[in-house]
């Protein structure tokens, strides 16, 4: 029997952030994975507005559905469940598409399973279509706009564990923060990795945040983006103030340097302090290429095997959260109750609500 | 026969029929749990009927006005539930139903309805009574303001008997619902009525640091 005929039919929806994600996968197959963005109506505010993505969800919904379907050549009473994001996110967000795979789940008659976001970025490299599947233990290192967590992966349905995060803004955040800075549009990182070319990354030395030998025993494993935004803009009012031309393209380098090392560092800490030889990346900021290549190079020298899943399954979708929940039903979970709600800050550990 | 869902104030699903009437109507008067409390509400309101999803002719959608949050989870529900259902989906301007359930209960005469709007507003629409089919007559609104602000507001508020509902049913949605369909008037418009932008502001630029 071929792979893509064997485990269950899920049909999964994530409404976390900005992105409508409506996903189908078949066991470990990805059929069909629909992202609508409201990503251009918060560009000219630089930054996510949460009213404004939960808005854009409804209107998404329902035309997301049907290109997932038509997508994946299938038809609803075909599904075996359906799978929902109910956190970690945006409140008012989640709960939209909480609302709609509940009256879907109860139209259908088909089990509905709550599934943890930043669960569903690890099970995205679940989602192989050259039949392997994913091995575990791992380390993940998720990092977005709107989160930036480093996992310590077991199992992926019962054990996951949270070693790090950030305590302050996501890694994306900064990103879009300097881009404003430099006077460059939203989304920042495709920006910063636009004008970083052709920069010296070692140009400026910006600080590292949470890596000092005194923050280590407290935060090994966790991040703080907040001090090197402000550093990056003191160094550029300087020059400004100076008269001086601000050197973009080494600002820009200089900065993802330091965003990138410091990510990489305590997740490659992470992998040998514990022993593990994976890490896998998850979250729109692998579409950073200076994230990639660091992990490239730094994987390779620590002999870490590195996974890097496709950038349509990094980035917020619906097909991981449904690759979690096939998961769950191939191993006999059953449902999630019909009466859960959305959990801002569900933590790792709950991986089904 | 209609599913109608509607949480422009609490959660109210039902399931009503031209004929028959109310088959069942589940109500959750909390205005901070339609998440939670959505599909069960529906679930219930279906068991309850004693009907088939099938037996279904179409879903009702209250479209508000409401506080934006717990609005459009009803809204998103009645949606998935038309799609999952291969059902047309029926909008109807919220207040419409509270007017509809006054002056089906032998009422006359011009009514306001007011709902809250949460952050010291009201939302509020004026009617008429109703035409020659029973159906309400709204000849202002719906609207948002502030209490103080509503006898302005309103043209002629002084004639108006003031309805301030607590609760939206979504009996009186379907049943509405049904009655525009019956006499083929128009539905509301598919977006929802938030009556109020998103709260956001343009930054005008990075702030100094230094
Ligand atoms: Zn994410």
């Amino acid at each position: 029997m071929s792979r893509a005929t064997t485990g269950p039919l899920v049909l999964g929806i994530e409404t976390s952030c900005d992105e409508t994600g409506i996903g189908i996968v078949r066991g470990t197959t990805l059929l069909a994975n629909v992202i609508a963005s409201s990503m251009d109506e918060h560009a000219r505010y630089g930054g996510v507005v949460p009213e404004i993505a939960a808005r854009a969800h409804v209107e998404a919904l329902t035309p997301a559905l049907t290109a997932a379907l038509a997508e994946a050549k299938v038809t609803l009473v075909e599904l075996d469940a359906i799978a929902v994001t109910s956190g970690p996110g945006l409140s008012g967000a989640l709960m939209v598409g909480i609302g709609a795979a509940k009256a879907l789940s109860v139209a259908l008659d088909k089990p509905l399973y709550a599934i943890n976001h930043l669960v569903g970025h690890v099970g995205a490299d679940a989602l192989r279509d050259d039949g392997t599947d994913i091995e575990l233990p791992t380390i993940a290192l998720l990092v977005s706009g709107g989160h930036t967590s480093l996992l310590h992966v077991r199992d992926l349905i019962s054990d996951v564990e949270l070693l790090g995060e950030t305590i302050d803004d996501a890694a994306g955040e900064a990103f879009d923060k300097v881009a404003r800075l430099l006077g460059l549009p939203y989304p920042g990182g495709p920006q910063i990795d636009r004008v970083a070319l052709g920069g010296d990354p070692k140009a400026i030395r910006f600080p590292r945040g949470l890596s000092q030998p005194k923050d280590m025993a407290k935060h090994r494993y966790d991040f703080s983006f907040s001090g090197l935004k402000t550093a990056v803009a003191r160094w550029v009012e300087q020059k400004q103030d100076a008269g001086e031309q601000v050197p973009v393209a080494d600002v820009a380098a200089s900065f993802r340097e330091a965003v990138t090392d410091v990510l990489l560092t305590k997740a490659i800490a992470a992998c040998s302090d514990l022993g593990v030889p994976r890490l896998l990346l998850g979250g729109g900021v692998v579409a950073n290429a200076r994230v990639r290549e660091v992990a490239v190079e730094r994987c390779a020298a620590a002999g870490i095997e590195l996974r890097i899943p496709p950038l349509s399954l990094c980035t917020d979708n619906g097909a991981m959260i449904a690759a979690i929940a096939a998961r769950l039903i191939a191993a006999g979970h059953g449902p999630s109750s019909l009466s859960f709600g959305a959990d801002s800050t569900l933590p790792v550990t709950i991986i089904q609500a | 026969m209609l599913l109608a869902i509607d949480t422009s104030a609490g959660t109210s699903v039902a399931v009503v029929d031209r004929d028959r009437g109310i088959l069942s109507e589940v109500t959750e008067s909390d205005t901070r749990r339609h998440a939670e409390v959505i599909g069960e509400a529906i679930l219930f309101a279906i068991e309850r009927s004693g009907i088939a999803v099938d037996m279904l002719s179409g879903v009702t959608a209250g479209m508000g006005p409401g506080p934006f949050t717990g609005l459009r989870v009803g809204i998103a529900a009645a949606q998935a539930f038309a799609f999952g259902a291969s059902k047309p989906l029926l909008r109807v301007v919220s207040h419409d139903a509270v007017a509809w359930g006054h002056y089906a209960a032998g009422h006359v005469g011009p009514v306001l309805v007011v709902t809250d709007a949460r952050r010291r507003e009201i939302y509020f629409s004026a009617y008429s009574g109703v035409d020659s089919v029973g159906l309400p007559i709204r000849l202002q609104g719906p609207g948002l303001c502030r209490p103080a602000d509503l006898c302005e507001q309103v043209d002629g508020y002084s004639r108006y008997e003031r309805i301030d509902a607590a609760e939206v049913s979504a009996a009186s949605a379907g049943l509405l619902a049904e009655g525009l369909f019956l006499h083929q008037r128009a539905f509301a418009a598919p977006e929802a009525l938030y009556l109020r932008a998103p709260d956001v502001t343009v930054s005008a630029g990075p702030k100094r640091v230094s």
